[in-house]
């Protein structure tokens, strides 16, 4: 186990720049998701620290040294695939022990280690399979127990649980969470899916043109955004934007969506928000802070109107569809409240949880 | 009104039913109609051979009888005379020589030559490859004359070791194009995982391309066999003495005297020399098929 830094690591295609200076630390034990959309350059800066890409400049230090020009096989590290890439000739526990007998290490050791990480993984009763006979999960695990089995010093994991289906992806999630809890290696874990990198880090490094755009914790990710990309990628169904103007009131501000919707800015934010009065902004909610009037009486909630252009029940709750000005805005609702398609209906903006981002450098201000 | 309703969906797959049964019956029967028609049409030469094979020379000097069938009971001599009083153990011998020397240095070239080409990418590579594929092109009754001249100054003219040398022209470009797509249709992933692992570019080669690609490999096996066994143009043009000859010349130059068939024993050195393929045809394709649906069914 060990600590991972990179510092102004540059990835270039000939012209065509993949990863852009980019400076991350994760220290020993840490699990960090790099998540992005695609082309964001997360998988490449994955496969440099794996040394499956070689790095036009900067440096990659695992445990202390730098591994630059270390071959993979050199770097102590366990990569899991997204297609798994697990031998199809071997049996699972040959496909696990593979690395060990490579790198020569006692049968009886290889024997222990293969039986502790299939203990680990629940997958025993397969050793002696194929992975043509196991199901998607149990080759995920099988491509994870190949990682286990080498106790390397970082774990990487490429989109591992991309060709899962939904029901799968969750359940596998959890085990990854169960078996870091357990081995505790220090992981770096590529996905493009936000929910995935917010149930399984420590920290997330979002990602966006081959730059680092923010890296927190998930909750400091989901509450204070840095920027409207991170705001708009973080959160499920994602935030709405709405562009406005930033009016003065007194000595308060108010943020005019159209001529017929306007908020008073907190006054807890006012002072934040002063020196940018009178310019256009862009307005920034979630659509779990727009819900119905009722029983949402405390924070400083204020209500509008809103003709719902398309409603869709979930059950636990209602997502509803409105347009202010042409933008469409998601809220979402208790069952019980929601209206029908092309009816009005009353909704309240918690405006304590507000954003305003510059128009111009997509910084949340 | 409920009763029409009800026997509307009561007839109507009824007769979509049959309707299938009867298009699947004749669809079965044209099947087998082509399928038998295909047999008879493949099997006629192989059945003539056979045929001819076990007849006295005396039956098929008399043009009277129809030569599909035997009318003077079946002999073996055909086949006694041809291994004890002919060259064709020679040839047979000289034969299976070349080939497992044309097999196995074609498996090595293509396999490493696809291995360099298909996987491990270089500047070059693929106009390389597709350089290769194009040598295949160039027929073997172009390239005789030539390698006539190479085949002498080193001399191996009337030597079978001089076909080892250039069997492999014909089998070494379609070999290594062949192994080139199995070796590119293997996920990039599994070299990436071997190479985590600590494998080396040959341990990938030998761990896992080549069991991975061994559909591939028997397939590129069965063609360099092939090519080997049958060649014609190049043993005819280069080898002239017995004891060099292959099967294929050799049966041919040593039963045809002019203008003097012996029918009877150059059927008997047909089907023996076609006996090996097709053994070996039988042996592979099996293990080819397992190799392909090997864990298909899940257990």
């Amino acid at each position: 186990m060990a600590d991972v830094e990179l510092r102004n690591v540059v990835k270039k295609y000939d012209d065509v720049v993949a990863v852009a200076s980019i400076n991350l630390d994760i220290p020993n034990h840490e699990f960090v998701v790099l998540v992005g959309p695609s082309g964001c350059g997360k998988s490449t800066t994955l496969r440099m620290i794996a040394g499956l890409e070689e790095i036009t400049g900067g440096e990659i230090t695992i445990d202390g040294s730098v591994v630059n020009d270390l071959p993979p096989k050199d770097r102590d590290i366990a990569m899991v695939f997204q297609n798994y890439a697990l031998y199809p000739h071997m049996t699972v526990a040959e496909n696990m022990s593979f690395g060990l007998k490579l790198r020569k290490f006692p049968k009886a050791e290889i024997k222990a280690r293969v039986d502790n990480a299939a203990r680990i993984l629940d997958i025993t009763e397969l050793l002696a399979r194929r992975p043509k006979q196991l199901s998607g999960g149990q080759r995920q695990r099988v491509a994870m127990g190949r990682a286990i089995v080498r106790n390397p010093k970082v774990f990487l994991f490429d989109e591992p649980l991309s060709n899962l289906d939904a029901k799968l992806r969750v359940q596998m999630r959890t085990e990854i969470k169960r078996v870091h809890q357990k081995v505790k290696t220090t992981t770096v874990y590529v996905t493009h899916d936000q929910v995935e990198a917010m149930t399984l880090a420590d920290r997330v490094v979002v990602m966006n043109a081959g730059r680092i755009e923010q890296i927190g914790t998930p909750n400091d990710l989901y509450h204070h955004p840095a920027t409207r990309f991170v705001a708009g990628f973080i959160g499920s169904p994602a935030m709405n934007f709405v562009p406005a103007t930033l009016e003065s009131v007194g000595d308060g501000l108010r943020v005019r969506l159209s001529d017929t919707i306007s908020f008073n800015v907190p006054e807890s934010r006012v002072a934040r928000y002063k020196p940018h009065a009178g310019k256009q902004v862009t307005f920034g909610l979630r659509p779990e802070h727009i819900t119905e009037t009722r029983g949402h009486h405390n924070g400083t909630g204020q209500e509008f109107t809103a003709v719902l252009d398309v409603v869709e029940p979930m059950g636990m709750e209602t997502m509803v569809y409105f347009r202010i000005n042409g933008t469409e805005l998601c809220g979402r609702v208790e069952p019980t409240a929601s209206g029908n398609a092309g009816e009005q209906m009353p909704l309240r903006a918690n405006l304590d949880q507000m954003h305003l981002i510059d128009p111009a450098t997509g910084l949340v201000l | 009104m409920s009763t029409i309703t009800a026997s509307v969906p009561a007839t109507k797959p009824m007769r979509t039913g049959a309707s299938l049964r009867r298009s699947r019956r004749w669809a079965l029967f044209a099947s087998y109609f082509f399928l038998i028609l295909f047999a008879i049409f493949f099997l006629a030469p192989p059945y003539y051979m056979v045929v001819t094979a076990l007849k006295t020379d005396g039956e098929m000097a008399k043009l009277a009888t129809n030569p599909w069938f035997i009318y003077d009971g079946v002999t073996l001599d055909q086949f006694r005379i041809l291994l004890y009083n002919t060259d064709f153990l020679i040839f047979f011998k000289n034969t299976i020589i070349v080939t497992v020397c044309v097999v196995a240095i074609t498996m090595v070239v293509s396999v490493l030559a696809a291995f360099a080409l298909g996987r491990m990418r270089f500047w070059g590579s693929s106009i390389l490859a597709t350089g290769i594929f194009l040598t295949y092109l160039v027929p073997d009754t172009l390239l005789f004359i030539p390698m006539f001249q190479i085949v002498k100054s080193i001399g191996l003219l009337n030597s079978y070791w001089g076909m080892v040398l250039v069997y492999p022209t014909l089998t070494v470009p379609f070999c290594t194009w062949i192994m080139i797509g199995y070796f590119q249709s293997i996920p990039k992933e599994l070299d990436e995982a071997a190479l985590i692992d600590g494998a080396g570019h040959m341990q990938m080669l030998f761990k896992i391309f080549i069991p991975v690609a061994l559909p591939g490999i028997i397939a590129a096996m069965i063609f360099a066999f092939t090519v080997s066994w049958a060649a014609f143009v190049y043993p005819m043009a280069f080898l002239y003495s017995s004891d060099q000859q292959v099967l294929t010349v050799g049966t041919v130059t040593s039963l045809i005297r002019g203008d003097v068939y012996k029918w009877g024993m150059l059927m008997a050195g047909a089907l023996l020399a076609a006996a090996p393929p097709l053994v070996i045809y039988a042996f592979l394709m099996d293990y080819y098929i397992a190799g392909l649906t090997a864990g298909a069914t899940k257990g």
